[in-house]
């Protein structure tokens, strides 16, 4: 296969708030602005933008990629929006990698927005429409339901404790106290407070999820000859891998997602990955609950399944171990303005491989990272491999 | 950045903000209304609840029933069109208890959401593939429930059915 190098050569971000005073478009435009400034690009340079954003339903805005349209700066330009639900955030820069690496546009302008809290009275009641109408719609699902199925059935497969998943969601606060844009780093939270937080469906508690959140994201991608001209510090976009499992989500063993190691198998077979453990030095896995990132390191193959938590447990998870995960402070501690989260995990890759993270700056110089997110009834995994 | 970005944009508002009228905002409901066709494979499974009886589809090829029914076979695209009856009984795979309904509002006694193995359907044993259903648990103290659970359909009476998937009220567990 005959594929030009891409590059991300630019990234900017909005704060992740619980409730932004700015439209989706605003965001929108703040973040793409943000990003080409970075490397002092204007839009006259920006060839085509792809915009992933997540359920209509949330906005109340149907088309919702025509409505953030100006905002995207796409206007008198070639602009797509892809939607692969949760997957949207590590999926559009995938379409964005494909625009530049066909050889079609040479600078692209990839953008996540997500406003969440439009939605009364609570974003939540919107993914009541995700389950299937006839067979699960009657039964009044919550949202909240199916990762705690997932999570049961996970722990309880493995014999994991609360208490060791409860490790999840401490790292990731207490990295994200050290991101600027984040809504709930806190580098004093322990254990403790996650199992003493309000249960909201056993074995899920009110501190093992990512709050709803407002914010966006934008990456500026390149073809090689040209990221060299913008900047001395381009990352690669080195593997790209993206998969769709069964719907029929109650057919499938939840204990292992294998949809995230079938988008993995893509990605590190692209990059020339042949040992992701060692080869990989900064993992950002999806975390909407903080199991959820276990789940995802074993189906990146980061770990044995049912042995990511040693990556905790073992410190090599911290922002100094081995492998580092969630550097960001992920969506539980960043936020989930759903696509917005997803790209944020990329901004993250490109910010730490350039050594530009600041206090969350991972020690090590690292080369190569991982970031994944993962959607739909959950079935869908979205991968990509940056690396300098 | 974030090492050489200092300002990031992005103004955070609080509840009170809307309370005290500080922000001006647009209220509006949609409202939509649709009737969807259940179509072949789920419109035969509809009119089997109301009898009393769970449908799975089959595939011979594949070597695999799975159930709700549909008209394709995921793994050989071919054609799903036998159904056949699975029993009412099966294992719980995994379950939640939920003290929040779908619109956030808090109960005190949780409901209890859970995947049921269905008898009759494939196994994990044959597979990737189980004859799993989402339905709810009920006639079981909470901390009582367990995966590996056996566990019934509680059906309404046959003359309350309609031909839903609430025409069985819930799964309760079998005795031994
Ligand atoms: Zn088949």
């Amino acid at each position: 296969m005959s594929m030009r190098k891409v590059a991300v050569v630019g990234a900017g971000m909005t704060k992740f708030v619980r409730r932004a005073q700015e439209t989706p478009k605003e965001l929108s435009w703040q973040a793409s602005r943000m990003a080409l400034q970075s490397c002092e690009l204007t839009m006259d340079d920006i060839e085509a933008v792809c915009l992933g954003t997540a359920p209509d339903a949330f906005d109340g805005v149907h088309m919702n990629g025509e409505y953030l349209s100006d905002g995207a700066g796409a206007w008198r330009k070639p602009y797509m929006r892809s939607y692969v639900g949760g997957g949207t955030g590590v999926f559009v820069p995938i379409q964005g990698w494909y625009h530049v690496a066909s050889g079609l546009f040479d600078v692209v302008l990839v953008l996540a927005e997500e406003k969440m809290s439009s939605f009364y009275p609570h974003a939540q009641a919107a993914f009541l429409t995700i389950f299937d109408h006839t067979t699960e719609r009657a039964l009044k699902p919550n949202l909240l339901w199916i990762f705690a199925l997932e999570m049961n059935r996970y722990m309880t497969t493995y014999g994991i404790s609360k208490e060791d998943i409860a490790r999840v969601s401490v790292l990731h606060k207490h990295n994200a106290a050290k991101h600027p844009c984040a809504l709930l780093g806190d580098a004093d939270i322990t254990v403790e407070d996650v199992l003493n937080s309000e249960t909201l469906a056993w074995p899920v508690q009110r501190l093992d999820v990512s709050p709803v959140s407002d914010g966006a994201v934008a990456i500026i991608l390149a073809a090689e000859h040209i990221a060299k001209r913008i900047t001395d510090k381009p990352v690669w976009i080195e593997g790209v891998g993206w998969s769709l499992d069964t719907a029929y989500w109650t057919n499938r063993d939840l204990v292992y997602p294998r949809y995230v190691e079938y988008a993995a198998r893509q990605a590190y077979e692209m990059a020339g990955i042949t040992e992701p453990r060692k080869q990989i030095h900064i993992a950002e896995p999806y975390d909407p609950f903080d199991y959820k990132a276990l789940h995802h390191l074993e189906g990146l193959q980061l770990a044995e399944r049912g042995k990511a938590v040693e990556l905790y447990i073992s410190g090599a998870a911290a922002l100094d171990g081995d492998m580092p995960v969630c550097p960001s402070g992920g969506l539980l501690g960043v936020g989930n303005p759903i696509a917005a989260a997803g790209l944020m995990k990329i901004a993250e890759l490109f910010w730490q491989l350039r050594g530009e993270a600041g206090d969350r700056q991972v020690a090590g110089a690292p080369r190569r990272g991982v970031a994944q997110a993962w959607g739909d009834l959950m079935q869908v995994g979205t991968v990509v491999i940056m690396g300098r | 950045m974030t090492v050489k970005i200092k300002e990031f944009p992005g103004t955070s508002l609080s509840e009170k903000d809307f309370d005290e009228g500080k922000i001006l905002f647009n209220y509006d409901e949609l409202k939509g209304e649709f009737a969807w066709d259940t179509g072949i494979a789920i419109g035969s499974y509809l009119a089997a609840l109301k009898e009393g009886l769970i449908l799975g589809a089959a595939c011979y090829t594949c070597h695999k029933i799975v159930t709700p029914p549909r008209t394709v076979c995921e793994w050989c695209f071919d054609p799903m069109d036998e159904y056949i009856p699975l029993l009412d009984t099966g294992v719980v795979n995994t379950f939640s208890l939920c003290y929040v309904t779908w619109d956030v509002q808090r109960i005190e006694q949780p409901e209890i959401p859970a995947v049921i193995m269905l008898d009759g359907a494939s196994s994990l044993d044959s597979g990737p593939i189980m004859g799993g259903i989402m339905h709810k648990l009920g006639e079981v103290k909470p901390e009582k429930v367990h995966i590996g659970m056996r566990v019934k359909a509680v059906w309404k009476p046959a003359e309350e059915r309609e031909g839903s998937v609430t025409d069985i009220l819930y799964f309760k567990p079998i005795e031994n």
